[in-house]
């Protein structure tokens, strides 16, 4: 029970995948202009991790090592495939705002990366809740990179308005940085810097130390 | 595990795994086929509507195809800028893919391309809003052009006197945030309401740098331009100029305003 409890909630802060694995980054630069859009990614993605990751699991023992990369991608992608059409049918709008970028989980490190180092080795139900705490995990980082975005950049929240914007008759000049997927780059990076600054275990060793400058001798 | 790693195993487990997904993923597209199909149409009308500045702020489905029921969906050929209906089938006529159909559109020439599109189908489909007399209020032309990044497409409506202009709304997009995707913004989409397309036959209407000056007299064909989006807005003036001149729709409007449409 222990365990299992480890497994869900050890990704979220102590393992995250974005933070600490710097894997899947690049859906969350796309996908977090607005809160809504990022929550209904957070949870096509989580679904996928997890059930890609039993699906896997059940089979383990019969996939062949020789193809088992491809095993894995066609596991994962019929899911997306799933997914993306339910998009469709029940939130049509979100899914015309996400786009290429559902289709594109096929494609995310994280739920490769839990297929290959986790649900190869372990049974169905671990798996499952592996993927289960690390698609919270990239949630957790999408969800906080969103809020800011979404407040800040377009003064709304859930698309409702926060901050009146100056082009509405408010006071509010948006920050246009924050819209532009750059923008993630700096909140993923910070957030990275306050989760290494509390749990100083993450932090990395330095590869190499500068030098100090060469002393210049008067009179040469 | 040398057994999992034999010929016939390895062909075994790959041949039933894709059986097994491609039954999975072709049940899910096929359920689910008729319920997109009513958000696609649905999606579409609603973009029709907000271009025309019919639609409610929170329409529900069934406010949306009650507007619809008003509205007569016709097939025009811009060749000539008549009525067309029997040309093309309206429910399976794709105008964006026709425009990329040899057989069904034409290139255009450099000097005729002023949005942009390089080429223009031969049939168009339009939206006739019209009273409970049959006159009609309003004509909802779908526009489309190059911005700055991406091809804008929307829809313009105009008046039953083809001239002023009751709306306008581009409900596709990739321009940047903030700057020229304000073209989204409700406040500047308002601001066309009431504008005057044509003066002496020429198409007359376009963005301005900054905003409006309302005693100019020019102002009735003028649009404030969008802030920190010079291109964007050059490609709107052209996009509007394109679609409401000689090549786009003004032979029907004119056809239409004579009663010989």
């Amino acid at each position: 029970m222990q365990a299992i409890k480890e497994t869900l909630t050890g990704p979220i802060f102590k393992n995250n995948p974005i933070a600490l694995q710097i894997l899947g980054v690049c859906s969350a630069l796309a996908v977090t202009s607005s809160m809504k859009v990022t929550l209904v990614m957070c949870v096509a993605l989580t679904l996928v991790t997890a059930f890609s990751g039993m699906f896997i699991s059940i089979i383990r023992a019969h996939i062949p090592s020789s193809i088992r990369i491809i095993v894995q991608m066609v596991i994962i992608a019929s899911l997306v495939i799933v997914v993306d059409q339910f998009l469709k049918a029940y939130a049509f709008g979100i899914s015309k705002q996400l786009s290429v970028f559902v289709g594109l989980i096929i494609t995310n490190c994280i739920v490769m990366g839990r297929a290959e180092a986790f649900a190869m080795k372990n049974p169905p139900m671990a798996s499952f809740v592996d993927g289960l705490g690390n698609g919270l995990g990239y949630s957790v980082v999408l969800i906080s990179v969103a809020f800011v975005r979404e407040v800040l950049g377009s003064g709304k929240l859930m698309g409702f308005e926060v901050l009146p914007l100056v082009t509405d008759g408010g006071w509010y000049v948006p920050n246009g940085l924050l819209l532009l997927p750059p923008s993630a780059f700096f909140l993923i990076g910070g957030f990275i810097w306050v989760l290494r600054s509390v749990r100083k275990d993450q932090v990395e060793a330095t590869e190499f130390k500068l030098a100090s400058h060469a002393t210049v001798k008067e009179g040469t | 595990m040398s057994g999992n790693d034999s010929t016939s195993k390895t062909l075994v487990v790959a041949l039933a795994l894709c059986i097994v997904c491609s039954v999975i993923v072709s049940a899910a597209v096929v359920i689910l086929k008729p319920i997109q199909e009513v958000n696609k149409t649905l999606d579409r009308k609603r973009n029709i509507l907000a271009a025309a500045g019919m639609l409610a702020a929170a329409a529900s489905e069934e406010d949306i195809n009650a507007q619809f029921a008003d509205i007569n969906t016709r097939v025009v050929d811009l060749n000539t800028g008549k009525f067309a209906d029997g040309a093309v089938d309206v429910a399976r006529y794709d105008q964006r893919k026709a425009a990329k159909d040899p057989d069904l559109s034409e290139a255009l020439t450099t000097k005729e391309d002023l949005a942009k599109i390089s080429r223009r189908e031969q049939y168009a489909v339009v939206y006739l809003v019209q009273n409970p007399r049959g006159a009609i209020e309003k004509v909802i032309l779908p526009i489309r052009g190059y911005g700055l990044w991406s091809t804008l497409y929307g829809f313009i409506a105009l008046e039953s006197d083809n001239n002023t202009i009751a709306g306008l709304g581009f409900y596709e997009h990739g321009e940047t945030p903030g700057l020229g995707g304000e073209v989204d913004n409700p406040r500047w989409k308002a601001l066309w309401s009431g504008k005057q397309v044509y003066r002496d036959g020429e198409v007359e209407i376009e963005l301005v740098k900054g905003a409006v000056n309302p005693a100019s007299v020019s102002a009735p064909w003028e649009v404030d331009g969008l802030a920190g989006a010079t291109l964007t807005s050059k490609g709107v003036t052209n996009l509007v100029h394109f679609w409401l001149g000689e090549n786009g729709f003004e032979p029907f409007l004119l056809n239409l305003q004579a009663g010989d449409a």
